[in-house]
């Protein structure tokens, strides 16, 4: 794989300045993926408390993936996130307590009980509830940046998925599309080496997923996934790309699921060796050390802002496990929209 | 009032919502440059240009997935899937994305599926299904079956207009063959209101679709034998005109329910059930259905005429429960 990793700090020797990322940003980056991690642990410990009812998904070893593309998008642009992304939705400022609502499948999550963990999104925040059938999101992410094509804005799409949807015809459908049209899409995929238990070798024959790209017709660029610096300006660059009008990337971010598929699932099928080989390189343990060595980031500063976040998050658990459970007397209402007045001329 | 074929109605129709609103646009498979399979968007591209009549690849995930994604950012995407058969490729785009987002994420979904189905030229099985009945099982959606040009211009603007993903089925042995009169101006016809093709006395029938004129014939060719049968066209399945029905069976105490697709859970299964759950003591005969038999839509003309109803099998039908 095209990729360099070092075990320490971060190996990109991004100058964050370069990158347009002020110490606010870098800290706030930081915050973001502190913020992932710990809704995501505690989400473990209240699934099994029995508090979050169905399955529970992690993102671990995810966190810069998915916090740094984030960071790099604009409100103004959208996008299909998955279930390894919580940070997307963490980064665009989804309230945690209500993230913990939507898990524990009360009133006030955004799905407010009718769908459950990271099944959900605020589309005032520009994002697109996922389903389970992860690449059936990617010809509706195209169909989010057809919509600023039409309109002519200079609005992007990304479109998560990751190795286990790459071998869906859906994947195939939405980027021959996309590249086609030169639609303002960037393509994610979080390539964290497993679909369930299947590896690499029995998913794809190809060397990196990038590689799909070209035939497409766009670029395809791996990247350490594990590196937020390096997922920001690779995403930056592709996003700007984009809405220049210059098409879509395919951005490929390397990671390994450090957990298993869903909480349920011991992952004994991935190597041990492997697992103790890339939890070397864990997103947080590195930005951490980066921040101490390139933006003065003093321990008792970052230690202040970890403890900050835990407060955060117990308030959030507390709020979120006061709120109510969604009203069954409810449950058939909202299968429909109802009917909105017509816009435009009466006289065609 | 001008004549219009039910294509041009369909064709006028669409024009039509694309100048009142430009945030409707069409797309799909040789939509664009060719004017559709059936020429329904001839000329678009012209007026349209290429960004609000898209020629997209052949790729029923990615033209259902794309709309439902411009239509969440604002747009009203109107798809044309070439043949009704062609959306089983993006079942999972109408089923599990559009259908049910705006339950689970209060996101609504303004999307039209134009959809042309129907046999009786000898399309064979991939060309001429009518598979209205399998989305009637799916909540989220609603369905529209248009049988006469008015109707069919006029159900296309509520469709345009509603905010929840529309399949709007176009029989396809009609957009030549029917011609009938179509204001020119713009008008709506709500969704679940059924239309009396024919009113009667001794026999409802329920129907839709191209078999709205199997019954009509059947009806007529009765009419002699001093059989009178109410025909009720519901045009939409998805909400249906249960109180239309209701009210008929009232008044004739027999029912006939007629479709093209096929009859094991065919819709006619349901509003069977519905009669039977809330007219039972009214009922003066079994409820009877005419349906395609379970098999696919065969080839051959011969195979083909005994798969699609005919009018010698309605009018027996009718006869019978007449006579009851």
């Amino acid at each position: 794989m095209a990729v360099t990793r070092d075990t320490g700090s971060l190996s990109s020797s991004l100058d964050a300045e370069q990158l347009g990322l002020d110490r606010a940003d870098l800290l706030s980056i930081y915050r973001d993926m502190l913020i992932t991690r710990g809704i995501e642990e505690r989400g473990h410990i209240l699934y099994k408390q029995g508090k979050i009812p169905g399955s529970f998904y992690t993102g671990r070893g995810n966190e810069a993936a998915a916090v740094g593309v984030a960071s790099a998008m604009r409100p103004e642009d959208a996008g299909t996130p998955l279930h390894r992304d919580m940070g997307v939705h963490v980064t665009r400022g989804v309230e945690p307590w209500r993230i913990l609502a939507q898990y524990m499948a009360r009133e006030d999550g955004p799905a407010r009980g009718r769908d459950g963990n990271v099944h959900m999104a605020l589309i005032e925040q520009n994002l697109v509830a996922m389903v389970s059938h992860l690449p059936a999101m990617m010809p509706v992410a195209v169909g989010l940046a057809l919509a600023f094509r039409i309109r002519d804005e200079r609005r992007v799409s990304v479109c998560w998925y990751g190795d286990g949807a790459a071998a869906r015809g859906d994947a195939h459908e939405a980027m021959n599309f996309a590249g086609v049209r030169r639609l303002p899409v960037v393509f994610v995929c979080d390539n964290n080496q497993y679909a369930y238990s299947t590896p690499p070798q029995l998913e794809y024959a190809c060397a990196n997923l990038a590689d799909r790209a070209a035939a497409y017709g766009f670029e395809g660029i791996v990247v350490d996934g594990t590196d937020v610096l390096a997922v920001y300006s690779t995403a930056k660059q592709a996003i700007e790309k984009a809405r220049a009008g210059g098409g879509p990337t395919l951005v490929e971010c390397v990671t390994l699921r450090m957990e298993g598929h869903a909480v349920h699932d011991d992952a004994s099928y991935v190597p041990r060796e492997l697992l103790e080989e890339w939890s070397k390189y864990d997103p947080i343990v590195r930005f951490r050390l980066w921040l101490g060595e390139h933006a003065q980031a003093g321990e008792a500063e970052l230690s202040g802002l970890e403890e900050e976040v835990k407060t955060l998050l117990a308030e959030a658990q507390e709020r979120a496990e006061n709120s109510p459970l969604p009203d069954p007397n409810e449950l058939e209402q909202g299968v429909y929209a109802e009917i909105e007045p017509p816009q435009g001329s009466p006289d065609a | 009032m001008p004549e219009k074929t039910y294509l041009q109605a369909i064709s006028d129709g669409l024009r039509q919502e694309m100048r009142r609103d430009e945030r409707v646009f069409v797309l799909g498979e040789d939509v664009g440059v060719y004017g559709g399979a059936f020429k329904v968007t001839a000329g678009f591209l012209d007026e349209f240009g290429p960004w609000r009549v898209i020629d997209a690849p052949l790729s029923e995930i990615a033209i259902v997935g794309g709309a439902t994604g411009s239509a969440l950012m604002g747009l009203r995407p109107i798809a044309e899937l070439q043949f009704s058969d062609f959306v089983a490729c993006a079942w999972d785009q109408v089923v599990t994305v559009a259908a049910k987002q705006h339950f689970r994420a209060g996101t609504p979904v303004p999307i039209v599926l134009r959809l042309p189905s129907g046999g009786g030229f000898s399309g064979g099985p991939f060309h001429s299904q009518s598979p209205e009945s399998a989305f009637t099982h799916v909540p989220g959606l609603k369905i529209v079956c248009p049988a006469t040009p008015h109707d069919a211009k006029g159900l296309l603007a509520t469709a345009v207009e509603d905010p929840n993903p529309v399949l709007y089925f176009e029989h396809k042995h009609l957009y030549r063959r029917i011609k009938a009169e179509v204001p020119d101006e713009r008008y709506t016809i709500p969704f679940g209101k059924a239309r009396i093709e024919r009113a009667g006395d001794d026999v409802t029938l329920v129907t839709w679709g191209a078999m709205v004129y199997t019954a009509a014939e059947a009806a007529e060719a009765l009419q002699s034998e001093g059989v009178s049968a109410e025909i009720i066209d519901l045009r939409t399945l998805q909400p249906w005109d249960k109180r239309a029905v209701l009210e008929s069976v009232a008044k004739t105490s027999k029912l006939l329910i007629l479709h093209e697709d096929t009859r094991t859970s065919g819709f006619g299964a349901e509003i069977a059930a519905q009669l039977v759950e809330e007219a039972f003591e009214q009922l003066d005969a079994p409820i009877r259905r005419i349906a395609a038999p379970d098999t696919p839509v065969p080839f051959s003309p011969v195979l083909e005429k005994a798969y699609i109803p005919q009018v010698e099998d309605v009018a027996g039908a009718l006869r019978e429960l007449a006579e009851y």
